[in-house]
């Protein structure tokens, strides 16, 4: 018996691999849903964009497999814990009850779509028309290589336009996080803490209401002035 | 070193594209304008409370111009190139939209300028952002790749967003910023997704190869494909505001600095449009009978929706952001059109429309509050007695929006009219002719606004007016900078009084960008043919 499926797993490599990283990702897809603490529901994902790393490399797609895990669970799954771990590890309730309504049977029907979409795309042929500008796989140079020099030749520009969405990033990050600062021309700098949210909800409400019915009763008087 | 490149040199050997700085000139001299400003202002923070940040971007969008009117002259002897692997096409469309952008971003420097000496915060912050989002917008018009037109929307974007929030003393403008933000996200990812789809398709990301590719192949079964377009012209149709993505533009428009409102209306919708004329025109050429029936119903739906809506808005940002989907329509009439005519044409009415809009959003700014940021119409009422040359030129500028006679607006809208009917799609002519019709109310109701008389009995025997004075009271208590301003006297001053005493403190920089406004619009109206002759030679050839 096991030397049976060892002989498998020699004669269809690919098929083992594929089973044993199905199974991991769809075990830690259940633990996201399933586990009660959301820090152990984090991890399982991160789990999840390991299963999904190794279909990558299956698939001979080994720039995206280090993307999955350097991106997903190096950057994306550390700011999820970063915001769990800031709102409170012990706050358990939220899973409790429902935020939104309706929200479980909602999320079925777009799990079933979504399933659905992913059949039909597998059963039709469409015509993806050219060949891949990068050349066909099974050359002697590797994917990754090939996207390095992609990068470097055909896609330079864009490769170092991106310096400029991070300059921006950073100038609104620093911008908006900040106080209000108010200038003077002179030399003194008056720091204007940001009123309570409560306050200032308020004032915003009322002014708001203000203007509405300033609206309202002006458009009417318009008519007669006109 | 040399082994890591001997490790890098086992496949062949990397032919490094041949980098020509001219053809990025304008984006780099905005990219590095921007940069040493914030160096500058951080090595001597003593400056970046002064006029002298502003004056250094001022000379920065100045130095862009020329460049750009440069690369024209350029393009004028020597014709169009492509620089740097394909990826910039240096074509006459792409050196138009850069001398359009440019001059956008050199008017909302000073109109900016005039916006931060009111509200006094972030003004090195405000400038960056300007000049890093008009070097993506150039970007943009000069892309001959979907990557970098992907790029350069991204890099106009997110710098729009954070000018949208940029007054953080009020919730309007944080709201604003939220909503651009989200809604501009999702477009940007539906766009990414047809970037995607479209190289699935025809396995190259160069707009000129895309063309080639369906020029010799016939794409037998085409669902990739036309999916792929459709996602091209709902993320571009996001950007530019056309209906039925337009429901973000009122709340933006009137939540934002009413001089950011005016670049966003003015650069966001050129770069928009950039980018939608050069992948439907010059990518999918061969796929028009599948996408020029889409762009037909988006031109019908944005210019009767844009019109109606306008009329029934109380707050003059929100009129002009619903004036400005109405331009949009305008604009998709010469891209529907897809013919030179409906290019040249396109690219006139959005070179009228960029001064015409930044010069009205620049006298708006005049009225606006830094607590609240809405300016209701009533605002301006009897403006004409107490201001009469800001009147007179708001009125210029508004009814030049509408297409009267003498005006760039006129030519601009004779021109996409004339492609369209070119294009025998005489039905969208008839609808476009009937939404100027409407538009020409709300403009005109504004104009009456200005020009009526203020009704001096019903002062004191509305409550309303009183609550308008208070809110104006309010106002001066937050503006820290008006210590002096005379708060007791206000109270018992009629709102048009309040009015005029706050429209007499017009910065010289908004009378400049007004002046510049109005110049460029009345005399390319009176004397048009220099600017049509240049918007004819503006072709799409990459």
């Amino acid at each position: 018996m096991e030397t049976s499926l060892i002989l498998a797993a020699i004669a269809k490599p690919d098929l083992i691999t594929f089973i044993a990283a199905a199974a991991i990702v769809l075990a830690g897809a259940f633990g996201v849903v399933a586990s009660k603490n959301p820090v152990h529901s984090a991890l399982s994902l991160v789990m999840t964009m390991f299963g999904i790393a190794i279909l990558f490399i299956e698939e001979n797609a080994q720039f995206l497999a280090a993307v999955q895990i350097i991106v997903y669970a190096g950057a994306v799954v550390v700011l999820f814990l970063f915001v769990i771990m800031l709102l409170g590890v012990d706050r358990r309730e939220i899973f409790s009850r429902e935020k939104l309504r309706g929200q479980l049977p909602m999320g079925i029907v777009a799990g079933v779509i979504a399933l659905g979409e992913v059949l039909l795309l597998a059963k039709t042929t469409w015509a993806t028309g050219a060949k891949a500008s990068t050349g066909p796989v099974g050359n002697s140079v590797d994917n990754v290589t090939r996207i390095a020099r992609a990068v470097f030749s055909t896609y330079l520009l864009p490769f170092e336009a991106t310096a400029v969405l991070l300059v921006i990033a950073v100038l609104a990050a620093v911008y908006l996080a900040r106080r209000v600062v108010v200038e003077h021309n002179e030399e003194e700098e008056i720091a204007v803490a940001i009123p309570e949210p409560d306050d200032s909800d308020f004032g915003v409400s009322i002014s708001t209401a203000d203007y509405s019915e300033d609206f309202e009763n002006e458009s009417d008087e318009e008519v007669i002035d006109l | 070193m040399n082994s890591i490149l001997g490790l890098i040199s086992t496949g062949p050997k990397i032919v490094f594209p041949s980098i020509s700085y001219k053809a990025i000139g304008p984006e780099i001299i905005l990219i590095v304008g921007a940069l040493v400003i914030m160096l500058i202002s951080s090595l001597a923070p003593s400056l970046k409370r002064t006029k002298a940040i502003g004056a250094m971007a001022f000379a920065v969008t100045a130095i862009a111009l020329i460049d750009s009117i440069v690369l024209w002259s350029n393009f004028v002897s020597h014709g169009a190139s492509r620089a740097i692997a394909s990826s910039i096409v240096l074509d006459g469309f792409a050196i138009f939209l850069m001398i359009t952008i440019s001059s956008a971003a050199l008017l909302s420097v000073l109109a900016g300028e005039a916006y931060l000496s009111r509200s006094r915060i972030g003004r090195v912050e405000y400038h960056c952002l300007l000049l890093l989002s008009s070097a993506g917008a150039i970007l943009l018009a000069s892309a001959g790749d979907l990557i970098v037109v992907f790029l350069g929307l991204e890099i106009l974007s997110i710098a729009l967003y954070v000018m949208a929030a940029f007054e953080k003393r009020n919730q309007l403008s944080g709201e604003a910023g939220l909503k651009y933000f989200i809604l501009g996200g999702f477009s940007s990812a539906i766009f990414l997704y047809g970037i995607a789809l479209t190289y699935g398709a025809t396995g190259t990301t160069n707009i000129q190869k895309i063309a080639s590719f369906l020029a010799t192949n016939t794409v037998t079964s085409n669902g990739v494909l036309l999916a792929g377009i459709a996602l091209l012209i709902v993320g571009l149709g996001f950007k530019v505001a056309a209906v039925p993505f337009h429901l973000w533009t009122p709340d933006v428009y009137q939540g934002a600095p009413a001089a950011a409102s005016g670049y966003m209306a003015a650069v966001a919708k050129a770069a928009g449009f950039a980018g939608l004329l050069r992948i439907l025109i010059t990518a999918f050429p061969t796929q028009r009978l599948d996408w020029q029936p889409i762009i037909w119903g988006l031109a019908a739906l944005t210019l009767v929706v844009g019109a109606i809506l306008a009329i029934v808005q109380s707050d003059i940002k929100r009129m002009l952001a619903y004036s400005s989907i109405n331009h949009a329509g305008f604009v998709l009439l010469g891209v529907a059109a897809g013919t030179a005519g409906g290019v040249s044409g396109s690219l006139y009415y959005l070179i009228a429309y960029t001064f015409m809009v930044i010069g009205t959003f620049a006298i708006v700014n005049v009225f606006e509050d830094s607590d609240t940021g809405v300016v209701p119409i009533e605002r301006l009422r009897g403006l004409a007695r107490t201001n009469p040359a800001l009147a007179l030129f708001m009125a210029v500028l508004l009814v030049a929006q509408a297409g009267a006679p003498l005006t760039t607006g006129l030519l601009a809208k004779f021109s996409v009219i004339a492609a369209t009917v070119k294009a025998h799609s005489y039905i969208l002519a008839v609808i476009a002719m009937l939404s100027a019709v409407i538009a020409t109310f709300f403009y005109l109701r504004v104009v009456a606004v200005m020009y009526s008389k203020v009704p001096q009995d019903k002062v004191s025997e509305s409550p309303i007016d009183d609550e308008e004075v208070l809110v104006f009271a309010s106002g001066g208590d937050g503006d820290l900078g008006s210590f002096d301003r005379p708060e007791g006297d206000l109270a018992v001053l009629a709102p048009a009084k309040v009015a005029v005493a706050r429209s007499l403190r017009i910065s010289t920089e908004a009378k400049i960008v007004v002046g510049i406004s109005i110049l460029f619009t009345v005399g390319f109206g009176i004397f048009p043919n220099p600017l049509v002759h240049m918007a004819d030679l503006a072709k799409l050839l990459f």
